[in-house]
């Protein structure tokens, strides 16, 4: 395998979870509520899956269980942010915050222990002999195919059904979402909770996919990076999985320059993802002056009827 | 509109009119009473933050008791560990100190509404910058030194505040992405010295400076361990209750934090404002960061901040932003940190702390939320009182980027 399909890989393996945390983000985002506690929330999806794993559960019951304790983080973001109309960026903080120290309680028997059990793949091996993409696609995890599915179909959901419809008007104008129908509040709830299940499954799929057992604050800040990426994609799916796949890779390309003994001490790379992300949304802030395009208008926002704008 | 202001459907369940129900009331399932939230009142009641440190330690206690320990023991010896001895409570005090400072400086952002969410970069930013001047310039009189840190010290950290000002005013990039990611540049650039250029070549492969000279070093009260830095903290904490209710300048940063259409058409300039409390804001994380590295560690080194910047988020929420609040609540989390410490000799990790700092701020959100609620008797008709909810001001699309 060359240096190009390698590379490529690892943008893959790297860029899935950042993947589906910014798709989970993202749905949440597109309902109105903004999801700080994403990073929170992959820590306990990623800790529930491995102590489900060292119990000797199975990889997909694991998945679940991951799945299952953003859904939990989710319902209580929800309820903070929708019922109690507390702020959403505080209400994210906390759950950050809370998530951080309970994932560090609930994992420090099993820290450092090595996991068993992999995701299974999908040969796809008459792939192999196209040059450069060929290897890179051959073997990968259903999950990295789940994902990008999950992106196109998000995409098609969001623009093309009248359910799609609907949750835009919820994003953007809550009280016509309400004159036409919709239940904003169950709907917001709806939106954040699947949307905070799939920012557990990215931390589940960590511990398969990533890193090989439990460390005490492993997602370093992915969490975050996938809020920024939904910044980045414009609310948009699609070029959500664009923008994961290229932090994923400029993540590895650091990675690999650290492998080939460059004189750059390895904290400046590990710098990368971080600088980039501030830089990528500078760029995009200097091409629109006010503001970021595409933004759901009320996002951050609490809906009341009753309430005169 | 029986609904209630929630969604939730509180008012159908409430129940009806004990007193004075009129006949017919019953009979058509009218509640007597429904819910409102009051929209003029803004925050919540004074006891508010002892009631959500109190459920929120009920809240945990589940789960420490799911991990098979007895809660109260454990809450026990935080709370002996934190206050109980003299030794304790000075711990208690130099926890409190990063964390004052810390708090003051994200307070006087949240009071323009500026998330800034990076006073552990910058804290560690001051750390830095104080750390440098001894070992770039280690012969300077001894009289100079430790001014000379704090300078450096406060400006580092400025410095690291200005970034998520300047990207926010000049390119339009949030905020709260902008400080948290700073927040892992920083700690990975204090890896790369303490592990790298700065590293004690005495010190064992230990990842941190050589000790400070003694001239270096922030004088210390009595046998315990609390030093100047309280000084710092305490006449920041003066000079903000004073300038916020005492100048133009504070009057302004209010009136821009209650409504920034307002600020705009009288004239505030919202950038400057932004540039300038940042400016503040870094430079008191960067002294918190000073007089830790030169007050308590006496040394560079990793790991030097178990997390003082996001824990005075938490301070300064629950201290509403209130001069006075942010001393109790700094306390009180300086506290919960020893404790934190103390629980470890029983098997349990330090970031149990966190966990109970995350959910306090949990209630104490979710409480603020319900203490404005008020209920409303009905009327006869079923016609809606006076309850006049002005509306608030729209904040989440201006905040949000």
């Amino acid at each position: 395998m060359d240096v190009i399909a390698q590379l490529l890989t690892a943008a893959v393996a790297e860029g899935t979870p950042l993947l589906l945390a910014a798709l989970g983000c993202l749905l949440s985002e597109r309902a109105g509520i903004i999801n700080l506690g994403a990073e929170g929330m992959m820590l306990v999806g990623a800790v529930s899956a491995s102590l489900v794993a060292a119990e000797g559960g199975s990889v997909p019951a694991a998945m679940i269980c991951g799945i299952l304790a953003g859904a939990l983080l989710g319902l209580l973001h929800a309820f903070t942010c929708v019922t109690l109309r507390a702020n959403q960026i505080v209400s994210g903080l906390a759950i950050t915050l809370f998530g951080t120290g309970l994932s560090a309680y609930l994992g420090k028997p099993i820290a450092g222990t090595p996991l068993a059990g992999s995701i299974p793949v999908v040969n796809l091996s008459f792939l192999a002999p196209v040059p450069a993409i060929g290897p890179v696609f051959a073997h990968l995890d259903v999950l990295v195919w789940a994902s990008i599915a999950l992106a196109v179909l998000l995409q098609i959901y969001v623009d093309k059904t009248s359910w799609g419809l609907n949750l835009r008007a919820l994003g953007d104008s809550p009280a016509t979402a309400d004159v036409m129908g919709i239940d904003v509040g169950r709907s917001r709830y709806a939106h954040v909770i699947v949307g905070s299940m799939l920012v557990g499954l990215a931390g589940a799929y960590l511990i398969f996919s990533v890193a090989p057992s439990w460390i005490e604050g492993m997602t370093a800040g992915r969490g975050w990076i996938a809020v920024a990426l939904v910044i980045f994609a414009r609310w948009n799916p699609v070029r959500a999985l664009a923008g994961a796949y290229l932090f994923g890779g400029l993540d590895a390309l650091g990675f690999r320059i650290q492998l080939m003994g460059t004189q750059t001490p390895s904290y400046f790379l590990k710098m990368m993802p971080y600088v980039l992300t501030v830089v990528v949304l500078m760029v995009l802030g200097l091409r629109s002056r006010r503001g970021a395009p595409h933004m759901p208008l009320s996002l951050g926002s609490a809906y009341v009827r009753e309430e005169r704008f | 509109m029986n609904k209630g202001v929630f969604g939730m459907r509180q008012a159908r369940t409430s129940p009806s009119s004990p007193s004075g129900g009129e006949p017919g009331g019953a009979a058509r399932r009218r509640p007597g009473f429904r819910m409102v939230m009051d929209a003029a009142q803004t925050s919540g009641p004074w006891w508010l933050p002892i009631l959500s440190v109190t459920a929120a330690m009920i809240f945990c206690a589940f789960l420490i008791a799911l991990n098979g320990l007895n809660p109260l023991v454990v809450y026990a010896d935080m709370v002996q560990g934190a206050f109980g001895s003299g030794y304790g409570l000075g711990e208690t005090v130099v926890k409190a100190i990063p964390l004052l400072l810390c708090g003051i400086g994200v307070a006087l952002a949240y009071r323009i509404a500026f998330w800034n969410i990076g006073a552990e970069g910058q804290f560690l930013a001051g750390a830095m910058g104080a750390t440098a001047v001894t070992m770039y310039l280690p012969h300077l009189p001894g009289p100079v030194d430790i001014p000379a840190m704090f300078v450096a010290g406060a400006l580092a950290g400025a410095v690291w505040g200005l970034l998520p000002g300047v990207l926010r005013v000049y390119f339009q990039v949030n905020e709260l992405i902008s400080s948290l990611m700073l927040n892992y540049v920083a700690a990975l650039l204090l890896d790369y010295f303490v592990f790298g250029p700065w590293k004690d070549p005495m010190g064992y492969n230990f990842p941190g400076t050589p000790m400070f000279q003694p001239w270096q070093q922030l004088m210390t009260f009595g046998g315990s361990r609390v030093h100047l830095g309280l000084g710092f903290a305490l006449a920041a904490v003066a000079l903000y209750g004073f300038v916020l209710n005492y100048t133009r300048w504070g009057y302004e940063l209010r009136v821009l934090g209650a409504s920034p259409a307002v600020a705009r058409y009288a004239g505030i300039s919202i950038g400057r404002k932004i540039l300038t409390v940042m400016l503040l804001s870094g430079a008191l994380a960067g002294v918190a960061g000073m007089s830790e590295v030169s007050g308590v560690a006496h040394r560079l080194m990793y790991g030097v901040s178990p997390g003082y910047g996001y824990t005075a988020i938490i301070v300064a929420w629950i201290a509403k932003l209130h001069p006075v609040g942010l001393i109790l609540a700094s306390v009180l989390f300086g506290g919960v940190i020893v404790g934190g410490y103390s629980v470890q000799t029983i098997g349990l990790p330090a970031s149990m702390s966190l966990m109970l700092q995350g959910a306090i701020l949990l209630f104490l959100i979710g409480g603020e939320t319900l203490s404005r609620v008020r209920i409303v008797r009905n009327g006869p008709n079923g016609e809606e009182n006076a309850a006049v909810h002005p509306a608030p001001e729209k904040r989440g699309g201006e905040a949000w980027m």
